[in-house]
């Protein structure tokens, strides 16, 4: 005899219940919350640390830092004097809500207006685990290719802003093929909204219109 | 990979609804959309890496893929679609809004009963 039981319950339902703690919190708060995806080795931390150093006097950040091993990017982070709480997950290949709750914990959030969570780098399975934040940011490197985003749909049609990173390499002469037209095409063909930034966080091209968009989603947060 | 935490929460929730009907499991539907990033085969592979010496022990798997679906700015239109076409079903135009993914769900689970 067979017996068929229905069950309709969301298989991740454990991760989603601390995304949506962690959601609830930075929500009271009023902080911006901000959870930065991409492959390793696309700038993230350079990104962040150029970020970090340029907004001093207008944002207070703080950065939650997830890899596999090390605390190599926290104190990358540390030495611009933000604070900076390092996870290891011991191998896993994304961060999950629970880490990320521990993790705001131990953060001074009173003392500050935005939080970055850095996730562990990987294009593909960070972007199926909500952490609590107001959105998440891909990051791309030109030196990864133009078709990433046709490749890679799920995190850039997830995703608020796309910052495609390292463009002098492409100024420096042909060096590097890469199509920003494409790739942003390809962003934009499941998201319609997504904002895009070229920029250099090496020499700082482009940086400037990341930063208005950060201070512009600080400012609506905090009402 | 992450098909590893997926298959660890599945094998919780099917092994106490064991427990709770007294009987063994022998499949169980999924369902996901297509931003879940979930591989099949995967995870099939580390479910039945994890269910060894468990009542879910050769337990099998079906997955359903649910598709991407629209909602056309030019007519208003919803309709599925497929990532190599990207565009409304009933007017061609390629301005739409991309509607939520389906989530990840495990649906149902089959038993067998004395």
């Amino acid at each position: 005899m067979k017996k068929i039981v229905d069950i309709g319950k969301k298989i991740l339902i454990a991760n989603e219940e601390y995304a949506l703690k962690n959601r609830q919190f930075l929500a009271k708060q009023k902080k911006l919350c901000l959870n930065m995806i991409s492959s390793p080795g696309s700038g993230k931390t350079t990104i962040l640390v150029r970020t970090i150093n340029d907004l001093k006097d207008k944002i207070k950040i703080g950065v939650i830092e997830g890899d596999i091993q090390t605390d190599l990017d926290a104190k990358r982070i540390k030495a611009t004097k933000a604070p900076a709480i390092q996870i290891e997950t011991g191998g896993s290949c994304h961060l999950s809500a629970a880490q990320v709750s521990d993790a705001l914990e131990n953060l001074p959030i009173s003392t500050l207006d935005l939080i970055f969570i850095e996730n562990v780098g990987n294009l593909v399975c960070p972007s199926a685990f909500e952490l609590g934040e107001w959105g998440k940011i891909a990051v791309l490197s030109v030196a990864e290719g133009d078709d990433k985003p046709a490749k890679y749909p799920a995190i850039f049609a997830k995703s608020k802003a796309l910052l495609i990173n390292k463009i002098d390499l492409l100024d420096a002469g042909a060096l590097v093929d890469f199509d920003i037209e494409r790739a942003k095409a390809d962003a934009g063909k499941l998201n319609k909204n997504i904002k895009i930034f070229p920029v250099s966080a090496r020499t700082g091209q482009g940086m400037a219109e990341w930063y208005n968009w950060l201070e512009d989603s600080v400012k609506n947060i905090r009402g | 990979m992450h098909e590893t935490m997926v298959a660890e929460s599945l094998l919780k929730t099917i092994s106490a609804e064991s427990t709770k009907q007294n009987a063994k499991p022998t499949s169980a539907k999924i369902s996901c959309g297509m931003l879940n990033a979930i591989n099949d085969e995967i995870l099939c592979f580390a479910f039945e890496a994890i269910a060894k010496g468990t009542p879910c022990e050769g337990m099998r798997l079906e997955i359903e893929h649910k598709p991407f679906q629209g909602k056309c700015i030019n007519c208003g239109e919803t309709f599925e679609f497929e990532l190599c076409r990207p565009r409304c079903s009933n007017c061609e135009s390629e301005q739409f809004d991309l509607l939520p993914d389906a989530p990840l769900i495990l649906e149902e689970i089959e038993f067998e009963t004395e």
